[in-house]
């Protein structure tokens, strides 16, 4: 075995890690008797800076560096952490996780091995260490952008956050995995606004990317004009219709459906508690056969990537739904254990604070073979929905929401005038089945998707080409057809 | 299982040295004006399902923030490290960072004289919530699922029961000389059963007490109890057909609607025209019968302390009187952006410029009980769950994800589910034709039941 140095560089260098010292955490973590333990390295160094009335008015920067120790005995987790990685601190912290086990111990841990891992995201030099007046022209340009775009344009905020995560896992099954995970992303946000009427739009952008990225094709200009655009656009948008109807959904960060409808509730912890409306389901038809999902988490630069997850296993391409069957779940080590089920390197976890648990990567569904415009064109009464806000799901009765912030009527084939935003619902466990088309345009979204599930934030990605689903419920205001009740 | 676990050895560095070293050094290193920030918190939370232990948690973190000027340029820095190199890296890099923003006219901390705290106890501590032994922690969320499981033979699974503490001190200091520091405690208990119909459709609901004491927190057979009658109330949920009918919130889903009054009228909005709100100062912006308050002053309250986030003594601020938009919430930059006075509300993380926070905000009660409010009701939508968001604050469209029970002829019938409500924010807040008298704080919002007019519930 090589020596710890050529592994745990960053954490060697900044604490004078040395390989006896994490295996005596380990032991210490497993004095109590648990199966396993990990212990999870972070040091996470950050900027943030923000435009608004053309000034940078708000520039911060920061680090927070931390261990978090997890004993695993049986079905039950100890967790314990500290932000001081002296050696007394992570033993106490260790200790206080053992106390979830109460045996003799009965593990022990000699030796590592370092997982091989992919390099999806090799920048030379990291964001947060490039020159921060390059970050700043960012803005400026964003802004100039904006406000030169049209004179309705009243209101520009455009702001811009990197990051750079050194993660070191280490476990009691021999697990030694090192990453450093760069993550940036620029918003731009605009309000536009005539007489007595107001909108707002906003676009971003980002990935696993060195600052250059935003120097390229998706710089500020980009987003500041699409932010413009959207503004504009929603100046003129007339109420939304209410009811189960149509829908067709425009390739790229609408793809939020599936993260939503079904990327939950696959997640193998809810599967093994039986919490989720996919429980049992495994082998059976939850969508139409025109849909293939998968989780991949091996894309080069994309915001949901990772070498590793944050238990140290590799990422992968997950299969979810192949032709409309439901071929598997997302899982992490505890869940892959326990329901005697492979790891497919998901389990992450917001920081050093938190337990690992299972969660998405990059999620989106594979290309069909319909031309988008057919697509449109098959639709007599219907919306088109191209951009989304957020949504949320409760994976118990599979009912989800998705918010639309740009989309239009489709009347007789035609995409006619813009809606206002309105949330779309469904129930995830059928929505798919009523996939009708499925363009030939797969697109990713832009990068600035961040998923919450159990108060743990992580950076993800999702996608789909356009999409036509038979039957969804919109939820707008406008009185609608003869036929549903009003009063 | 565990009987008692190690407590976490108090710390022994005063913070409010620390604090105070930074702002001089800062001010030293050439800043025109500096605060500081200090936490530090611990945790504990335990998740016991279908009886077993699964998930015990317990530690703490301590972090410090500085905010330097350079006259009217301001920068800040976070660090989790107090070592001499950490606190004095952090340092160095926000007299830095400061270099690259711009002159802002409005920038600032407050003026000396606006500076204090409130005096006397506010009673925020009670270190009584890590009193319980570690097994009778484990306990009391074991009793909350427990609880829930016996009350139904429907309730056939459950994502726990829990029982967290927390306690958290801050410490503030400004180059004014300000110096403030609270402690405030938590716990809470709450129990997430599952129930299952016949023909093997779930649902799931919560239930929770929370409080600043273990002395005040409801037992934990009551909270699983409530827990499971939410939960099986769900079973058999349905769609309705898209209609416009009147919409009652239930306490839970209200304050959402006071989180929308919130970020419709506070100074960062109000000053960017982000909110349909802004610039209707003294105009009526919702019925004769809707004052809202925020009081940031209330002993035990959740959104109660000594001083904001700047350090300016925290007050009670009529925020709409009978329906007139009587104050903006607001902290020292957004009040000199508008030409006002802070309310205050400052609130701040470790890094950025402060932002805005509501002390005790809540929505004034009305005299009726809420059976009574459903009573008028022929055809209604009871919420008592949203999904998503779908709230825009510039148009004030709003459509949101739904799910309830039935009103028919002033009684609660079915169960309802994916359904949307949507309206106008605009027409909503003149909308609220009835507000009941069952005001209860669980957090730093509260509202009681509500009934709102003319929004189009949408379905089949």
């Amino acid at each position: 075995m090589e020596n710890i140095k050529d592994k745990a560089r960053f954490f060697v260098e900044h604490y004078g890690l040395a390989e006896r010292d994490l295996e005596r955490y380990l032991a210490a973590a497993l004095s109590a008797g648990g199966d396993y333990a990990d212990l999870y390295f972070e040091y996470l160094s950050s900027t943030a800076l923000s435009m608004d009335e053309s000034m940078i008015k708000s520039a911060s920067q920061g680090i927070s560096a931390g261990c978090g120790v997890r004993v695993v005995s049986g079905e039950r987790t100890g967790y314990a952490y500290t932000d001081d990685l002296s050696s007394d601190r992570i033993l106490h912290a260790a200790r206080t996780a053992a106390l979830i086990a109460s045996a003799p111990a009965k593990t022990t841990v000699h030796g590592f091995q370092q997982t091989q891992a992919r390099s999806l995201y090799p920048v030379a030099l990291p964001s947060v260490d490039a020159e921060i007046s390059a970050k700043v022209e960012l803005l400026m340009r964003a802004d100039k952008t904006a406000r030169a775009y049209d004179p309705r344009i009243k209101e520009v905020r455009a702001s811009y956050a990197d990051e750079l995560r050194n993660i070191l896992v280490v476990a009691s099954d021999g697990t030694f995995a090192e990453d450093s995970q760069p993550l940036a992303r620029m918003n731009v946000s605009c309000i536009a606004k005539t007489d007595g009427n107001s909108a707002r739009g906003g676009a971003g952008g980002g990935g696993r990317v060195a600052l250059d990225f935003f120097f390229g094709e998706k710089n500020p200009e980009f987003f500041a004009k699409e932010a413009a655009r959207q503004a504009l656009l929603q100046l003129d948008a007339r109420e939304a219709p209410a009811g189960e109807m149509e829908v067709v959904l425009g390739p790229g960060w609408p793809g939020v459906l599936l993260h939503e409808a079904v990327g939950h509730g696959l997640e193998a912890d809810f599967n093994r508690k039986k919490t989720s409306a996919f429980a049992g389901l495994i082998g059976k038809r939850v969508a139409s056969e025109k849909c293939t999902v998968v989780d991949n988490g091996t894309m080069p630069w994309r915001r949901g990537s990772l070498n590793v997850d944050d238990e140290g296993e590799p990422t992968q391409e997950t299969v979810l739904i192949e032709k409309g069957i439901l071929k598997g779940y997302l899982s992490d080590k505890l869940s892959a254990r326990l329901m005697g089920i492979a790891d497919t390197g998901n389990g992450r976890r917001e920081s050093y604070e938190h337990i690992p648990m299972p969660r998405m990567t990059n999620t989106y569904m594979l290309a069909g073979e319909d031309n988008p415009e057919d697509i449109i064109r098959s639709v007599k009464h219907g919306v088109y929905a191209v951009n989304f806000g957020g949504g949320q799901v409760d994976i118990t009765n599979g009912k989800f929401v998705f918010s639309a912030s740009e989309a239009y009527m489709i009347e007789d084939g035609q995409i006619t005038a813009p809606i206002k935003g309105a949330t779309l619902i469904g129930n995830g466990p059928d929505v798919l089945t009523r996939v009708s088309m499925v363009g030939n345009d797969l697109k990713l979204d832009e990068g600035v998707g961040t998923c919450g599930k159990d108060g743990q934030a992580v950076p993800v990605g999702v996608g789909i080409p356009t999409l036509k689903v038979d039957r969804l419920t919109v939820g707008g205001t406008a009185r609608k057809d003869p036929g549903g009740f009003m009063q | 299982m565990p009987t008692e676990l190690e407590t976490r050895p108090k710390l022994e560095t005063d913070l409010k040295q620390i604090a105070t070293d930074i702002v001089s050094r800062a001010m030293k290193g050439g800043a025109t004006a500096a605060e500081c920030v200090v936490r530090e918190g611990d945790e504990f939370s335990t998740l016991v399902r279908l009886g077993q232990v699964e998930t015990l948690k317990e530690s703490g973190s301590k972090s410090i923030g500085v905010r330097v000027f350079f006259g009217q340029r301001a920068a800040s820095t976070y660090s989790s490290d107090f070592s001499r190199e950490g606190l004095d890296r952090m340092l160095k890099s926000a007299l830095e960072l400061a270099k690259i923003t711009s002159e802002d006219p409005f920038s600032g901390i407050p003026s000396a004289d606006q500076l204090g705290q409130l005096s006397g106890d506010l009673d925020l501590y009670h270190e009584d919530v890590y009193s319980l032994p570690g097994a009778d922690r484990i306990d009391y969320a074991r009793r909350a699922e427990k609880a829930a499981l016996d009350t139904d033979p429907r309730i056939k699974n459950s994502e726990g029961g829990s029982f967290d503490a927390a306690t958290g001190h801050k410490v503030f200091a400004n180059s004014h000389g300000f110096i403030g520091e609270y402690s405030r405690s938590y716990c809470s208990v709450a129990a997430v059963p599952i129930a299952q119909n016949e023909d093997g459709a779930m649902q799931r609901d919560y239930w929770f007490s929370v409080a600043r004491t273990l002395s005040k927190l409801d037992a934990p057979e009551k909270v699983g109890r409530i827990a499971a009658e939410r939960t099986l109330r769900r079973l058999g949920a349905r769609k309705v057909k898209t209609a416009r009918v009147p919409v009652v919130f239930d306490p839970m889903v209200s304050t959402s609607i006071l989180e929308h009054i919130f970020e419709g009228i506070n100074g960062d909005s109000v000053y960017r025209g982000a909110s349909f709100l802004a610039g209707k100062l003294g105009q009526k912006i919702a019925g004769d019968n809707v004052t809202v308050i925020d009081d940031g002053t209330i002993p035990g309250g959740f959104g109660s302390s000594p001083f904001d986030g700047e350090g300016i003594p925290t007050r009670r601020t009529v925020v709409i009187e009978n329906g007139v938009l009587k104050s903006y919430l607001l902290n020292t930059y957004t009040a000199k952006k508008l030409g006002l006075q802070t309310t205050a509300n400052a609130a701040r993380g470790l890094a950025g410029t402060p932002g805005i926070g509501p002390g005790n905000y809540f929505l004034q009660p009305g005299p009726k009980s809420p059976k009574e409010l459903f009573g008028g009701i022929k055809d209604g939508l009871y919420v008592t769950e949203f999904l998503g968001q779908g709230v825009n604050l510039v148009t004030g469209d709003y459509s949101r994800g739904a799910s309830g029970l039935w009103i028919s002829n002033g009684e609660l019938t079915f169960p309802v589910e994916e359904i949307t409500v949507a309206g106008n924010l605009k027409d909503l807040f003149f909308n609220i034709s009835e507000i009941a008298s069952d005001l209860e704080f669980r957090g730093a919002v509260a509202a009681p039941t509500i009934r709102i007019d003319g929004l189009t519930v949408g379905g089949e």
